[in-house]
């Protein structure tokens, strides 16, 4: 036993100290909300004063703790380093919750801050409206930054300390198709793609503020909308607005965060916007948004929800957009719409986003390859001979993702089964179970019934909190970069 | 002329063939000793064994004072290189190249010419593509040739008992369409050519020549035999770069299977082909073809490299129940044997490259010229030139023209316009006449009459 333990050590210990690197860097992101703190004189100063101070000092020590070990990162250790990121953040992101409010558990906490993180918008929180700016700056940020990946990020910033990054990449960017590298250098490619997010947020937050939001509400919505993580400063959401014209501008850019960010930068730097034509999951993820926008609308108006069809059609758009991109903003309570409508929209959550967006779930590129896989075995069964490759924009994928996809697919289903039996068998009722696990895995936010739009995750206890804390750090790292830590080869030399 | 010929291989060997048997002093180049006695053994030229894209050995082939060089290896890079030493160090006049890459022949025209001096492009594979493509599009005819960018076309068609004309004279053309302006240019009856005149007789199983607009084709064709139902289904056999070439040219309009062997190239071809069906096995394979349908298959294309088994797929295939077969085939020998049995048409790849080389060595202003009937007759599309005095057919009408015994002028193009032929029609200075010979020998003849005089220049 004892040599396995210092094989373990061998292995965990330069990732700490890679991980020191990261969280030392993370402390200065709560220098913004600490400014904040200072100019609007709220009284949650301390709270970022200590938190700050502590989680610069952890990073350090763990930074010099690591050192010993320290050596060039394998593909290996990117899983890990990619979870004890994850795992890591959240925690000492807690800091300024628990400081600011001491009656508050760690439980609660670390389930906003991984929430944040994972930009999944499940709140454990109430009296939002309330929160010293600050506080609700830090939750919105939390969302932002976890928006791409902080690996994305941290992949910018760590090959010039000398750490080698690649990967990470591999095991962070979402979706089949990894090899959309826009510059031969990784370190480039992602700075180019948060230079895309950033312009893209700014953008959001000057059309808010145009559409009637104060300053500080249009940054912070534009942190959420842009990361497709869906936290408001109101426990109303965005119903708390009442404006058409805020709801218009937020379904674009969920609508936009939804797409694959190379794309967006292709499409920038040709200054044309062929490169939406020729991205196979644009036209899948608009198309079937739009669609089902029209299908439900008219669906929730003749179930006679609302008596006027354009009403309908405001709030259908809204709410679905808002779910189907996996954003989890609301602007209406639709736990009363009809069941099928809603869980329409929890399946649309599933499929919808894009790869390389900042949406959840399978991703949509997954679905349609197996939609088309499905139609190939059929048409196998017509020409036993034929040679039918799975095609995706024109290009064949090999077989191998194939197979990778369907596994994921499987896993991912037997993760929902299996979540959901376990929140059944802790008391909660089918509906909210089954509704909060998928929120949760393709990091939407609300789900239904008792983690309803209309109200939030605080009704339940900390062993539920604590399953659905994991099971969006499942969705987010797409459930196999945390198996692999579970299998015994990985272990093993 | 003193032609150099680089590379002897199918296509090469094919050129100098003919080439040699319209008097031109051939010399052709290869690296491959034993091709090149071969053509030695055969043919009346010179050999030279050599990098074709090596200036010394152009130059021991007689560059300096060249006329034409066609460099046809299997290498387009090869070709490319020997046009551009023919231009830069020897100054030869005319230089032909052969490509096969899509890539190199999509950016045709200005920057082959510019950059590597080529003249004129040939591309062995594209012809035989468009070939098959227009006798998928006229699946009764035996052979399409365009003019005018396939405006105008010439149709060769099998009569047969039941065709409303079959058995009649041919002036009743007119009279049972009024309305179609149509010129029968030839007739074959049992391989031997027939001048046709208005009293001439179709019979059952005679070769029909004839030229008319685009859109009025099927209803010529109407007149001589009974209809097939239109292509819908095609199924080409050979995934090869005329197959693969076919294939992507026909699937958006037709319904296209394509068999290959090969599991590698299968993986290749579907994933470049987008509605194909790729279809991995034997054409020669009953089981397959039954599994594929092949009763309901109009077009059957056998495209592979060996004869043999495009003639034996294509037979097999035709037993099976396919309307139409057409066989790829290179052996001339062959070519004869089997067409006009049970494989309805067959295609020889030498023969298609051959014909738009042959309008560079003619005498006389030829925008195209096009090989019948494997070579024993030509069409020819003559620009003429002159006036009333410098030339012996400008302003003069059709029928004053002292056209040799066999030849005929079938349409005139004049400008945009397509004048099909009457012996009324006036000639002007510019006109491309589409002159029918029904044989080669009076091919020289034809070119001398509509040379220009010396009074021209």
């Amino acid at each position: 036993m004892a040599s396995g333990s210092s094989l373990s050590l061998l292995r965990v210990a330069p990732v700490v100290h890679v991980l020191g690197l990261v969280i030392l860097i993370f402390s200065f992101t709560m220098l913004a909300p600490l400014l904040t703190a200072l100019v609007a004189h709220d009284d949650a100063q301390h709270a970022f004063d200590e938190s700050f101070a502590i989680t610069l000092a952890a990073g350090v020590a763990l930074w010099l703790i690591g050192r010993r070990w320290q050596r060039e990162l394998k593909v290996r250790d990117g899983f890990l380093l990619v979870i004890l990121v994850w795992t890591g953040l959240p925690a000492v992101a807690t800091l300024p919750f628990i400081i600011y409010t001491p009656e508050m558990s760690f439980t609660d906490a670390y389930f906003e801050a991984i929430s944040g993180l994972t930009t999944t918008g499940a709140t454990v929180m109430s009296g939002l409206d309330d929160l010293p700016p600050s506080l609700n700056l830090w939750r919105h940020l939390l969302q932002w930054l976890g928006g791409m990946g902080i690996i994305v990020l941290a992949v910018a910033i760590l090959p010039l300390l000398g750490v080698g990054g690649r990967q990470l990449l591999k095991a962070e960017l979402p979706g089949p198709i990894k090899d959309s590298k826009l510059t031969p250098r990784i370190a480039d490619t992602a700075k180019l793609l948060w230079a895309m997010y950033a312009g893209l947020t700014a953008l959001c937050a000057v059309a808010l503020k145009l559409a009637g939001m104060s300053w500080f509400d249009a940054i912070c919505h534009a942190f959420a909308t842009l990361s497709l993580g869906g936290f408001s400063t109101h426990d109303a959401s965005i119903g708390h607005f009442n404006s058409p014209l805020i709801e218009a501008v937020l379904i674009v850019f969920m609508l936009l965060a939804a797409l694959n960010f190379v794309t967006h930068f292709l499409a920038f730097r040709q200054k044309r916007l062929a490169a939406y034509r020729h991205d196979p999951e644009v036209r899948g993820v608009l198309g079937l948004v739009l669609a089902s926008c029209l299908g439900i609308s008219v669906y929730v108006w003749q179930a006679g929800v609302y008596p006027e069809y354009l009403t309908a059609l405001r709030h259908v758009s809204f709410n679905l957009v808002s779910l189907a991109t996996d954003c989890g903003f609301a602007s209406t309570d639709y736990n009363g719409w009809p069941m099928f409508s809603t869980m329409w929209m929890l399946f649309l959550s599933c499929v919808a986003a894009s790869s390389g967006s900042t949406g959840g779930g399978l991703k949509m590129i997954r679905s349609m390859i197996l939609m088309r896989q499905g139609v190939r075995e059929l048409e196998h069964q017509l020409h036993p001979a034929a040679r039918l490759p799975v095609k995706v924009g024109g290009h064949a994928v090999p077989n191998q993702i194939v197979f990778a996809i369907q596994a994921f697919v499987m896993m991912y289903i037997a993760t929902v089964v299996t979540m959901t039996l376990v929140l059944l068998a802790s008391g909660l009722d089918f509906v909210s179970a089954f509704s909060a696990v998928i929120a949760c895995i393709n990091n939407a936010g609300p789900g239904l019934n008792e983690v309803g739009p209309g109200t939030n995750y605080a009704g339940l206890n900390d062993f539920q909190t604590w399953v659905l804390a994991f099971t969006m750090l499942l969705g987010r790292l797409e459930l196999f970069t945390v198996f692999v830590l579970f299998t015994r080869a990985f272990w093993r030399g | 002329m003193k032609i150099i010929i680089l590379g002897a291989g199918q296509v090469g060997a094919n050129l100098a063939a003919s080439l040699v048997a319209e008097n031109n002093d051939i010399t052709v180049v290869d690296l491959d000793i034993a091709r090149l006695a071969l053509l030695q053994d055969r043919f009346d030229l010179r050999t030279v064994r050599g990098h074709a894209a090596h200036p010394s050995t152009l130059k021991k082939a007689g560059a300096d004072d060249a006329d034409m060089l066609v460099a046809v290896t299997q290498s387009d890079e090869t070709n490319l290189v020997a046009c551009r030493l023919a231009a830069t160090l020897f100054n030869i006049p005319a230089r032909i190249a052969r490509i096969r890459s899509n890539d190199f022949l999509e950016s045709e025209g200005e920057f082959l010419a510019e950059h590597f001096g080529v003249d004129h492009v040939i591309s062995p594979e594209q012809e035989v593509t468009e070939t098959l493509r227009r006798l998928i599009e006229h699946p009764e005819a035996l052979q399409v040739l365009e003019f005018a960018e396939g405006r105008l076309r010439l149709v060769a068609v099998r009569a047969y008992h039941g065709g409303p004309l079959v058995g009649h004279e041919l002036q009743d053309l007119r009279r049972h369409m009024p309305d179609i302006d149509a010129r029968v240019a030839a007739i074959y009856r049992r391989d031997r050519g027939i001048v046709p005149k208005g009293i001439t007789v179709i019979e059952p199983g005679d070769e029909v020549f004839f030229l008319a607009r685009k859109q009025d084709i099927p209803v010529v064709m109407r007149e001589l035999r009974r209809m097939e139902r239109p292509v819908k289904r095609v199924m080409i056999a050979g995934g090869g770069n005329i197959g693969k070439r076919l294939a992507a040219r026909l699937e958006r309009d037709y319904e296209v299977k394509l068999i290959d062997h090969n599991k590698t190239t299968c993986a290749y071809l579907a994933e470049q082909l987008h509605r194909t069906l790729v279809l991995q096995g034997d054409a020669t394979d009953e089981e397959l073809l039954e599994q594929e349908n092949i009763e309901a298959i109009d077009v059957f294309c056998a495209l592979t490299n060996d004869d043999e088994d495009n003639i034996m797929s294509a037979l097999l295939a035709k037993r099976m129940g396919a309307q139409r077969v057409i066989a790829l085939i290179n052996r001339s020998a062959y070519v004869n044997l089997v067409q006009g049995g049970e494989i309805d048409i067959a295609i020889s790849p030498a023969q298609a490259t051959v014909s738009p080389l042959l309008s560079k060595i003619r005498r006389g202003d030829m925008a195209a010229v096009h090989s019948l009937r494997r070579g024993a007759a030509e069409v020819l599309e003559i620009v003429v030139h002159g006036d009333f005095k410098t030339s012996k057919v400008v302003g003069r009408r059709i029928g004053d023209v002292a056209l040799p015994e066999g030849a005929a002028i079938a349409a005139v193009i004049r400008g945009e316009e397509v004048l099909i032929a009457h012996h009324d029609t006036l000639i002007e200075a510019e006109d491309h006449l589409i002159v029918f010979a029904l044989n080669k020998r009076i091919i020289p003849k034809v070119e001398k009459l509509f040379q220009v005089g010396f009074g021209f220049f």
